[in-house]
């Protein structure tokens, strides 16, 4: 007989479907949209200390984003996407994270990439393409990645990165450390085929791995409401043995216990989590998109007033640990320092030609070089035609 | 006639297609109310309704798939792939099924109906995953047709004639010349037979060859290379899967020279293919060695798409080159 891992099975001698309705999933909430905590809330482990480096992460990416949409509108960098409205459920559960473990990011998460000491001047460098890009000017921006800081670098397939996690943190498993993967994506990413690999797996391997999706009610101008037909994504998980919990997103006290709950279970007895955080991205999907075509002003409104940045200084404040002064003078102090970054990491030349055929291997094999040699003599002959590459030429 | 760019036209394509057989059933992400992120598929939800014009979940494999099984019944599917960088988790259902449906079942079934929209190719600042030319992934599968238009009226032509091919078509559109090009386009239904190459350009020098986006690049090569008093035909293959071998030997066995140009990486690129039927069939007739002005062998990189890029000068350059050779 197939083994349906149900240590009993309960007969029935007329048909009896089963259509989840029975399963019910809960939605942790701690904090309210007042800055006070619900009657009876458990509250995370947070001192004054982790909550100011939350809520500083907060302001940072606020006036990044603020300022890179604008810099996309002028022509100064091609691309961007914010994360506005998502910024408890990025930052908040990675603040729950050692420092030493691996961030899968999908693309809307450089919160979480700022919390773990990202130099603002590295950001800039990546939206620039240019030579201190620590990706060598490859990828469009907002593609961060940081080995240091234990941030894989973003690739923008869809859901690739979920099976991934788990053979990363099987490799955790094997060397037998205390570590536990964070893997982050959309609740559209989780229709993708990969998402569905990477939970079975989690669930067959035993490994430690917390699957964050943040459940924005979007996927570029598909609803969430033609995205699934279920119950969401938490509900997932069971099937696959996998324990879930879903959260209010914007609630960062609810994503930081949540997830800070996960990884004791992770690591303590490899036991893979998934962590639906619901949300709201409260901007357009990226600066290519426009979302009045697909959504209406009223819904977002409904989500502003839920704003978690907002949420969490009314804690602050109420914790006698921040006040609007302050506030105000901080996210001044941010905008100044993000638009200097700016200036500077604008001026910073564009990675030497030779980067073109690094890296494709460990080392490049002679076509690449060949290839590379070729290059170079054309561009001395049409200098003008390769403005960011020819000035480096004239000097070798 | 009115005047459309290359997007207009595909709408208009569309359009056609599904008033005159009511089997067309537009899919895909975002396909529907919003109409595409390009927005090629704008409005049709509003004029032929949500069964036939619909966003899917966000699963490519799940996209082809679902494709494959309504193709099975006679529909007429034609599924937009976001972008051809997002093709390949649809890879299976595309190489294993729609290709093989025919011939694993003796012709008892098949998937003739299906066609796949997917916008392909660089210029846009799209980086490794916003810029590929996967083509030659698929011209190695036999049972699927691979189309690629230049211009509006191309687009229109080659789509409706995809459409209604009773074979699995991928159908690559050139996305840096959605908004670009433009063109005279009637509005009127018409077909551009598949498989068949256009000599846009008479001549006698050499032979130009490419397709899509890259026919406006040749274009402006070929123009330098006339300045130079260099005679240069120019075709436009079309279809790449079959491929019109006649065509491009009856021009070569008058050129004696042949450039083929393509923004894909060189090696494992269409162009060796081509080169290598050419060379079997006008050896005697080549006065120069056939050459391949392509992609470097490298993922497509962002700051320096321009110097990987295939562009006018150098095409120019192996025009020159091969004349003087
Ligand atoms: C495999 C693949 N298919 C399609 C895309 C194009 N695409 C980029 S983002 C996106 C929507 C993702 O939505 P979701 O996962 O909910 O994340 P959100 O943008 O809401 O943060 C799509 C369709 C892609 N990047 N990769
Ligand atoms: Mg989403």
């Amino acid at each position: 007989m197939s083994n349906s891992n149900q240590p009993e099975v309960r007969v029935v001698h007329t048909p009896t479907f089963i259509d989840g309705s029975d399963l019910e999933t809960p939605i942790l909430k701690i904090l309210q949209q007042d800055g006070t905590l619900y009657e009876g809330a458990a509250l995370p482990d947070i001192d004054q200390a982790l909550a100011l480096k939350i809520y500083d992460t907060f302001l940072f990416i606020r006036a990044l984003d603020e300022r890179m949409v604008a810099a996309q509108r002028q022509g100064r960098i091609s691309f961007y996407m914010t994360e506005i409205g998502e910024e408890a459920a990025d930052i908040g559960s990675t603040a729950a994270m050692a420092s030493d473990d691996l961030i899968m990011a999908q693309y809307r998460e450089q919160g979480a990439l700022a919390f773990r000491g990202f130099p603002l001047k590295q950001f800039m460098h990546q939206l620039f393409s240019n030579e201190n890009d620590l990706g060598k000017g490859r990828q469009m921006p907002i593609h961060y990645g940081s080995r240091d800081l234990n941030y894989l670098t973003i690739s923008s397939p869809l859901a690739t990165q979920l099976p991934q996690a788990v053979g990363y943190a099987y490799g955790y498993k094997l060397e037998q450390k205390d570590n536990c993967v964070i893997c982050y994506f959309g609740e559209g990413a989780a229709s993708e085929g990969d998402f569905h690999a990477a939970i079975n797996m989690a669930g067959v391997f035993k490994v430690p791995v917390i699957f964050f999706c943040r459940n924005n009610g979007y996927a570029i101008s598909t609803p969430s409401s033609e995205q699934f037909a279920g119950d969401g994504i938490a509900p997932r998980a069971v099937a696959y043995g996998v324990k879930a919990i879903r959260v209010d997103g914007n609630d960062v006290l609810a994503v930081l216990k949540a997830t800070q709950e996960a990884r004791r279970m992770a690591v303590e007895n490899n036991q893979p989590v998934l962590i639906e955080a619901m949300t709201y991205r409260l901007g357009a999907h990226s600066t290519s998109d426009d979302p009045s075509g697909y959504r209406s002003k009223k819904e977002e409104e409904k989500w502003r007033e839920k704003d978690p940045v907002q949420r969490m200084k009314l804690w602050l404040i109420n914790q006698g640990w921040w006040s609007e002064a302050r506030d105000a003078e901080e996210l001044d102090l941010k905008r100044k320092n993000v638009m200097a970054a700016m200036k500077e990491a604008e001026q910073v030349p564009a990675p030497s030609i030779d980067e073109l055929v690094t890296d494709v291997y460990d080392v490049p094999p002679q076509h690449l070089v060949d290839q590379l040699s070729e290059l170079k003599a054309h561009i001395r002959k049409y200098p003008d035609a390769y403005p960011k590459t020819a000035w480096r030429l004239n000097d070798e | 006639m009115s005047n459309m760019n290359l997007l207009q036209a595909i709408n208009n394509a569309l359009e056609i297609a599904m008033s005159k057989d009511d089997k067309v059933v537009c899919f895909g992400e975002d396909v529907g109310h919003f109409g595409g992120v390009f927005r090629a598929t704008s409005h049709l939800q509003e004029k032929f309704g949500k069964s036939r014009c619909f966003n899917t979940p966000l699963t490519e494999q799940g996209i082809i798939g679902f494709a494959n099984g309504l193709a099975t019944q006679g529909h007429k599917p034609v599924a937009e792939i976001q972008f051809a960088d997002y093709i390949f988790p649809a890879f299976d259902q595309i190489v294993n099924e729609s290709a093989k449906y025919r011939y694993r079942s003796g012709n008892q079934f098949d998937v003739g109906g299906l066609t796949i929209r997917s916008p392909y190719g660089g210029g846009i600042h799209g980086g490794l995953y916003h810029s590929q030319s996967p083509e030659a992934y698929f011209t190695g599968t036999p049972g699927l047709k691979v189309v690629i238009p230049r211009n509006p009226y191309q687009a229109k032509g080659l789509l409706l004639a995809s459409i209604r091919d009773n074979n699995p078509v991928i159908f690559f559109e050139p996305k840096r010349l959605y908004r670009a090009s433009t063109g005279e386009v009637p509005e009127g239904d018409y077909e551009i037979p598949l498989g068949v190459a256009e000599v846009v350009k008479e001549g006698t020098d050499i032979t130009i060859l490419g397709w899509g986006a890259q026919m406006e690049v040749l274009e402006k090569a070929v123009a330098l290379a006339e300045k130079d008093g260099i005679s240069c035909e120019l075709i436009d293959l079309r279809t790449l899967l079959p491929w019109d071998v006649n065509t491009v030997v009856d021009s070569v066995k008058k050129t004696g020279r042949l450039l083929i140009s393509h923004e894909a990486p060189r090696t494992g690129g269409f162009a060796g293919e081509i080169s290598a039927t050419i060379q079997e069939r006008c050896f005697l007739h080549l006065e120069s060695p056939i050459s391949r002005v392509t992609g470097l062998d490298t993922p497509f990189p962002l700051a320096h798409d321009k110097e990987y890029m295939p562009d006018h000068l150098k095409n120019y350059e192996a025009i020159k080159q091969s004349v003087q050779f």
